[in-house]
């Protein structure tokens, strides 16, 4: 089995440095949407200064390289515990580098580890094997900012008034943005999971992100709540940083799972407008990143 | 653009409103979670008794935090092993965190600007009438950008807390900010919050279309 510890090393690196043009797109989009002269105007313009430098000087967009979740996609043959070793020594690599900022602390002693290297859920990898010919390995390094605005909500909740349908999950959706408030890095991208169960649905709502921003869910009755949730979201007008202003969100992706018959979760990834993301396909001896 | 220089005196905290773009220079000091509660629970509320280096990094703090400013980061920090410290990546944290330990603080050590990201709530606002002092917001995510701000590392305290829990004096040279709370009881944070709940309950109330 070939080593990918180099390949994935050049995947962190891009992730951390490299927003993906389309992010940058959607934040330029916002920029000229803001009053000239504001708060918020004045922080897209920061943000929009800081992406090309980062990327010019190989240093990471923002400090907070976050959690490094990896999805791989295999055919059959690959050994997912040889590429499990290989991702985390590229990771402790990307570390030693500047690549990534020491992130994995011990819940008990309080002690970080120093490389990024924690116990089996730090870096959180998922392995799936799959009947394709390639293997792709998808990276999303997600901080503790937005992760902690995160939120999860059984239906119906009485104080919302939200009941067990996609009325309900649109007060959730848009309840979690304003408690959010700037906190999360506004504007932000909504990951959102409807049904499984607590984990499976938390795990679907990061899953729903990687989706490409500009896409449209195949299913219309999704497609026409991410556009509402897009649309309402911004009527907060919590804004950039959350100084106020017209961008609150830069989109919203909703992942329908099944659920049982007592429970209907909905979960809320919040991600920062930094959504640092990349994806790699290993293709014979051709690698590829995109 | 208001130019502050560190120390900042109590008549440029008090010119200072909500919306100000400030740029600072000086020398700050960084600190975050593991730092605040460790600054109360042995030196303001005295919960515990001091340890190891405590003694001897509270003195230094003392000196650097008397009119100073305090910076809710967590840096990207080349140089580990040769102890030729860069900063790399230093964009701001968020506060809300500290708001249970800042207030208190800020009275022990005469903080005039604490830095960081998303606001503060109730407790930090009446401390920065009180100080006076004022709270600065840093754009979230811009941290490859504010590291250029940077132009050297002094000294690291505190190490052991891990890098980005560690408290790093830092000297700065136009660094760019923004007033979000003021010394005269304005907080933009109240006013979004307070404006946004009103368009969440107006969206609430109806029905999907």
């Amino acid at each position: 089995m070939r080593d990918l510890t180099s390949s994935f090393l050049e995947l962190i690196r891009l992730a951390a440095t490299d927003l993906p043009a389309e992010v940058e797109h959607s934040l330029q989009t916002a920029q000229a949407r803001e009053a000239p002269g504001s708060a918020a105007a004045g922080a897209l313009e920061t943000i929009l200064e800081n992406v090309p430098l980062a990327r010019q000087n190989s240093t990471p967009v923002c400090q907070d390289t976050g959690t490094p979740i990896f999805y791989v996609k295999f055919p059959e043959g690959w050994s997912t515990r040889k590429l499990r070793d290989q991702i985390r020594q590229a990771t402790a690599q990307a570390t030693a580098l500047s690549y990534l900022r020491p992130n994995a602390v011990d819940s008990v002693s309080g002690k970080n580890s120093g490389n990024n290297l924690g116990d089996d859920y730090f870096p959180t990898i998922h392995f799936e094997e799959t009947e394709e010919q390639t293997l792709t390995a998808d990276l999303m390094l997600k901080g503790g900012g937005c992760e902690n605005v995160g939120a999860q909500v059984s239906l119906p909740n009485a104080q919302l008034g939200a009941g067990r349908d996609l009325g309900g999950v649109r007060k959730v959706v848009l309840d979690a943005v304003h408690k959010a408030q700037g906190k999360g890095c506004a504007p932000g991208i909504l990951g959102v999971a409807i049904g499984g169960d607590r984990g499976s649905s938390y795990y679907a709502s990061k899953e729903a992100l990687f989706r490409p921003l500009q896409d449209t869910n195949p299913d219309p009755k999704l497609a026409a709540l991410e556009e509402q949730l897009t649309d309402e979201a911004n009527q907060l007008a919590i804004g950039p940083m959350g100084f106020g202003g017209e961008t609150t969100v830069l989109g919203v992706k909703v992942k329908s799972m099944h659920r049982l018959p007592a429970s209907f979760f909905v979960s809320v990834s919040y991600m920062c407008w930094a959504y640092r993301h990349r994806s790699m396909v290993v293709d014979g001896a051709d690698v590829t990143y995109i | 653009m208001h130019n502050l220089t560190i120390p900042i005196p109590d008549e440029a905290i008090r010119g200072l409103k909500v919306g100000d773009p400030v740029s600072l220079s000086g020398v700050m000091i960084t600190g975050r979670d593991t730092a605040h509660k460790w600054m109360v629970e042995t030196f303001v509320k005295e919960a515990r008794p001091p340890e190891g280096d405590d003694r001897e990094v509270y003195e230094a703090l003392k000196d650097l935090l008397a009119g100073g400013a305090i910076y809710h980061c967590g840096p990207v920090v080349a140089g580990l092993d040769t102890k030729e410290y860069r900063f790399v990546a230093a964009g701001p944290t968020t506060s809300t965190r500290e708001e249970p330990y800042q207030g208190d603080v800020m009275h022990h050590f005469n903080v005039k600007a604490v830095i960081g990201k998303g606001g503060m709530g109730p407790k930090t606002l009446a401390a920065c009438q009180e100080v006076p002092g004022v709270y600065l917001h840093a754009i979230g995510g811009a941290a490859s950008l504010i590291a250029q701000s940077v132009q050297r590392v002094l000294a690291v305290h505190k190490l052991a807390f891990g890098v980005p829990e560690a408290m790093w004096v830092i000297e700065v040279k136009d660094f760019p900010a923004v007033v979000t709370m003021d010394a005269h009881g304005a907080s933009l944070h109240a006013e979004v919050e307070a404006r946004s709940k009103t368009n969440l309950e107006r969206l609430l109330a109806a029905e999907v279309r």
